[in-house]
């Protein structure tokens, strides 16, 4: 096999090149990470950082565990039943599984954008406004709501109809209002998990752009199963594949993690490259 | 070629006209099974219209019996309407609060084993007959302490309450699960998402549960003969006292050896029949409603 990347996988990108590694500031520092469901293992063995101001992306073959793994960032997984994780996950230093740390302070600062859009069936405004009104966001609302909005590029689209109830957006405008909402109680961490799976291109484009142009505020982990928008949104991308265990037990576990432009032009993983080539998932 | 024909011999085709025919003779059994379902209620209504018809008026549910009564003075069930309504009212009170609340904790809340072992008890009460809450509850109330619309009305609680429970929970467990996900992925903490996410969708569905119950139990008899039946004849209000029910004034005309008796017990039979087809007929368009509104995403 030769390490010639074809043509078709060169995709366009906007990034601009990486600070050096010692200037990243690290955000979560995953170590040893086991997720399992009821017994069985999910992902096995995750350890990587998460920089601030960056945009990292989990890609791999469907069943890798990347939508386990992200969803462990923010405790997510408490819900589900039968579910524990073993290895420590910490954020700026503090392990969120700790005994004195409550899930819902982990999630008010790790928001999170889900596959599909689930706006709450109440108006565009209200779904802005709520999260903000619960956990007491109460001055300058207004401004907050048009920032929101404005920052998830939906304003233009709405602006005119904040009373209209949100299920009458389309896929795509409710998939940047579940956006605009997420960003409207400031969290440090967005954590996206294939949130453009159910989107037309346009509306992926519109969502790409928008993670561009706030990663200077938060930071972005975002799951996608589409490498090309990996390619173009993501400053660091982790590779997840899938190993068979000699029962034929399946797990999902991390095989590289690097720099996207590395991932994608020279791997150095095996894996990675017949992944990234097209000739494998 | 005949192996292909469709209409010729063919082998295939052998057993043909038998599969037709044991095919139309069961369609045929699963219609008269169907129709004698409908026959059933067809034949209860009209007959109890029927002999309801004479008693039929507005003194029915406006006047108070007058026993032993040698004159034509207008006479009717007032006091057992207001029993009824009263006793069931109470007991909606005491059981919707308690019966929600079951349902969003095991829904919401309970781990899984707490929520097997408390629906599999909910559905046990749900199968207790009546007559064994009315004893339980005239062990637990009226002994020593004389019948009361209110000890009633917790029998009928009693009743409700896994009624109440059951139906809220399975409207909780259509909720979909993405909007307690986008709330609590907010960091909004979990009770907050059940009471203003959660609880909203299920409204309706709550609804329909509680009417049913109350069309359930506005015609129980069983319990109430225990615990509220030694009434006078006048209107009483007061659930301090025993109050007349519409199920056990039917009942107790049924036994009296006036025909005009019999009337009036056919009629309050009538009352009560057309009370709770409306009911159940509101539930399930209630039901039909919120349905389509929570699985229309």
């Amino acid at each position: 096999m030769s390490t010639t990347i074809e043509p078709t996988m060169r995709v366009e990108t906007r990034r601009q090149p990486l600070p050096p590694k010692e200037r990243l500031e690290r955000i979560f520092s995953i170590e040893g990470l086991d997720a399992i469901y009821s017994g069985k293992p999910a992902v096995k063995d995750v350890t990587m950082e998460v920089y601030k101001n960056l945009v990292t992306a989990i890609i791999g073959p469907s069943g890798c565990g990347k939508s386990t793994f992200i969803r462990c960032l923010n405790r997510m997984n408490d819900l589900i039943p039968g579910f524990t994780q073993t290895g420590t996950i910490s954020y700026h230093d503090q392990d969120i599984c700790g005994a004195s740390v409550d899930p819902v302070a982990v999630r008010r600062n790790i928001g999170m954008v889900f596959q599909r859009p689930n706006p709450f069936p109440k108006s565009i405004r209200d779904n802005v406004a709520w999260g903000m009104n619960v956990l007491g966001i109460k001055d300058n609302q207004d401004e907050r709501i048009e920032r929101a909005l404005t920052q998830a590029a939906l304003w233009d689209e709405v602006k005119d109809r904040l009373k209209a109830s949100a299920l009458s957006l389309s896929g795509g405008q409710q998939q940047r209002l579940c956006i605009a909402r997420a960003i409207a109680v400031e969290p440090d961490v967005v954590l996206m998990d294939e949130p453009a799976s159910a989107l037309d291109p346009i509306a992926t484009q519109a969502i790409e752009e928008l993670m561009h142009n706030l990663k200077s505020e938060y930071t972005f982990v975002i799951v996608t199963h589409n490498m090309q928008q990996a390619a173009r949104v993501a400053d660091m991308t982790a590779f997840f594949s899938i190993s068979q265990g000699s029962e034929g037990q399946r797990w999902g576990e991390l095989v590289e993690y690097d720099a996207t432009e590395k991932i994608f032009t020279a791997p150095s993983d095996k894996k990675t490259e017949d992944y990234v080539t097209g000739r494998f998932g | 070629m005949s192996a292909q024909s469709l209409t010729g011999p063919n082998p295939r085709l052998d057993r043909l006209p038998r599969r037709k025919a044991v095919n139309r003779i069961m369609e045929l059994l699963a219609w008269l099974a169907a129709a004698i379902a409908v026959g059933i209620l067809v034949v209860v209504v009209v007959s109890v219209f029927r002999h309801a018809l004479p008693a039929l008026n507005l003194d029915l549910l406006t006047k108070d019996p007058i026993p032993f009564s040698l004159t034509n003075a207008p006479q009717g069930l007032a006091n057992a309407f207001v029993g009824t309504i009263v006793i069931v009212g109470i007991a909606t009170l005491m059981a919707l609060p308690v019966g929600i609340l079951v349902a969003i904790y095991l829904n919401e809340f309970a781990p899984a084993s707490i929520r097997n072992g408390v629906t599999l008890v909910l559905d046990i009460l749900n199968g207790v007959p009546a007559i064994v809450i009315g004893i339980f509850v005239f062990g637990l109330f009226v002994v020593g302490h004389g019948q009361s619309g209110l000890a009633g009305a917790f029998a009928l609680a009693c009743l409700m309450l896994p009624l109440v429970s059951r139906s809220t929970m399975e409207i909780l467990a259509l909720v979909p699960n993405s909007l307690r996900e986008a709330s609590l992925g907010l960091g909004v903490p979990q009770w907050r998402t059940t009471l203003s996410i959660v609880l909203p969708q299920a409204t309706g569905g709550i609804l329909t549960g509680t009417v049913l119950a109350v069309a359930r139990v506005a015609g129980e008899t069983a319990p109430l003969l225990f615990v509220s039946s030694f009434v006078g004849t006048q209107t009483e209000w007061n659930p301090i006292h025993a109050l007349q029910t519409v199920p056990v004034a039917i009942f107790e005309l049924s036994e009296s050896p006036d025909p005009a008796d019999h009337a009036r017990a056919w009629a309050a039979a009538l009352v009560l029949l057309l009370f709770i087809l409306f009911t159940s007929l509101a539930a399930r368009w209630l039901a039909n409603r919120n349905r389509s509104k929570l699985t229309a995403r």
